[in-house]
């Protein structure tokens, strides 16, 4: 029986605004024991009477800090407070890394196409990172996906992602006058992209909300990627 | 010993006796899935039984709706922290399909189409705890939601009701799945938070 994971104590140290819904909370988590690109962690809250809730979310980065991005939701218990009133120096727990599926790792020698609808992008940007960090040269094509460029987070430093990666944006509601690609959602043509095809021998990793993680996925098997190439993970807001 | 997050306070919801331990209550249906969803031709869908001896009992659809249906009503407990309260799903139990069957296997190993297996304690699937079900809220249930037949174990954190379940194998030794062999917990009671290896 192996041990159970702990529960460590997170200390902020920085928070960043990348939309107007969502931030990113930089933590120093002593301790932590390193992370794959892709991974995610548990985050537990605890009220003063006791009473404690968990949510889980992606890492943004490769290594330490740990960044997270989270997205508000209105009516939610745990995003409106993480993206409010946290501050540096304020404290809560989590526990991690989980899931060793939805994973980059720098001995990887395929190319890689990374599909992101929305805040989807975020475990896709550690993967970028983990990259980087690794001094990895394999192809990499981003398709981000997102409903108008005011959406796009990470927009900065994804517009120079660095030599053999490539980004391009899918607008879904309103793409830039100067776009050559009409607004719409994503089509099977924007995930045929020379030196990712099926005979490229591409890892596939599709992350976003559920309804479009299962169109992508769909496209890919369509364009002939096998099955097993392809490694999803669901993505949406949660409270 | 917990610490406390400042100014932190919770929903009412929250302390819902009926949610287990770190969980929260949606009223959305997520999917959480490893891949692309299979797309089985309900026509061509067929379980499977296969005992340690290697005695085999198949059902196809038609075989399936013959039999006795149920409609259990049951909450749902996802790994990944949501729970949904008071699902109906139409099927036939493990009861019914074990029925008759000569095994003295302790354990069981799921396999999906698509590749994807779990493992479950064969005690699991009897008692009236375990289903395969066709339907969803009273509709043919999808493919991302593991149609055209999935298991339903409700009492276990639901990645061991498997999508598009295509066989259920006996053994006498347990044999980790999917999950299970990728740090998720062997058993999963989510009353136990038995979420990871080591819970």
């Amino acid at each position: 029986m192996s041990t159970a994971i702990p529960w460590r104590v997170a200390t902020v140290v920085g928070t960043r605004d990348e939309t107007p819904t969502a931030r990113t909370l930089v933590l120093d988590v002593p301790g932590w024991p390193g992370h794959l690109a892709g991974q995610h962690l548990d985050v537990r809250l605890t009220a003063d009477d006791g009473y404690s809730t968990q949510r889980s979310y992606s890492v943004a980065s490769a290594g330490v800090p740990l960044e997270l991005m989270v997205q508000r939701v209105e009516d939610g218990e745990v995003s409106p407070y993480l993206t409010g009133s946290l501050e540096p120096g304020d404290r809560f727990e989590l526990r991690g890394p989980v899931g060793r599926w939805f994973v980059w790792r720098p001995r990887d020698t395929a190319p890689v196409l990374l599909v992101a609808g929305g805040s989807g992008v975020v475990p896709l940007r550690a993967v970028l990172q983990a990259r980087r960090t690794a001094g990895s040269t394999v192809p990499v094509h981003l398709v981000c996906s997102v409903r108008s460029p005011a959406d796009a987070v990470y927009a900065d430093e994804l517009a120079e992602p660095g030599e053999g990666v490539d980004v391009a944006w899918v607008h879904t509601r309103s793409a830039p006058p100067d776009d050559p690609r009409p607004a719409g959602r994503i089509a099977r043509a924007d995930l045929d992209v020379p030196g990712f095809s099926p005979a490229d021998e591409p890892l596939c990793l599709v992350c976003g909300p559920t309804g479009f993680v299962e169109t992508v996925a769909d496209h890919l098997v369509a364009l002939g990627h096998p099955a097993a190439a392809i490694r999803t993970e669901r993505f949406g807001p949660t409270g | 010993m917990p610490i406390i997050s400042k100014g932190f306070r919770g929903r009412p919801g929250g302390r819902d006796p009926e949610l287990p331990p770190g969980q929260y209550r949606t009223t959305d249906f997520p999917v959480l899935s490893t891949g692309p969803s299979p797309h089985v031709d309900p026509d061509r869908w067929s379980l499977t039984l296969v005992t340690e001896a290697g005695e085999t009992s198949t059902w196809d659809r038609q075989a399936l709706l013959a039999l006795p249906q149920e409609r259990p009503t049951v909450d749902i407990h996802c790994v990944t922290k949501w729970s949904k309260f008071g699902t109906s799903w139409r099927g036939v139990s493990l009861d019914t399909l074990l029925d008759g069957v000569s095994t003295a296997a302790s354990f069981v190993k799921v396999a999906s189409y698509g590749g994807y297996t779990t493992n479950l304690p064969l005690e699991d699937l009897r008692g009236g705890r375990a289903w395969v079900v066709h339907e969803f809220d009273g509709r043919p249930l999808t493919p991302e939601h593991g149609g055209p037949v999935r298991l339903l174990v409700p009492h276990l954190y639901f990645w061991k009701s498997a999508k598009w379940v295509r066989e259920l194998q006996l053994l006498t030794q347990d044999e980790p799945g999917f999950w299970e062999t990728n740090g998720y917990h062997d058993y999963g009671d989510p009353w136990r938070e038995q979420r990871y290896q080591g819970d």
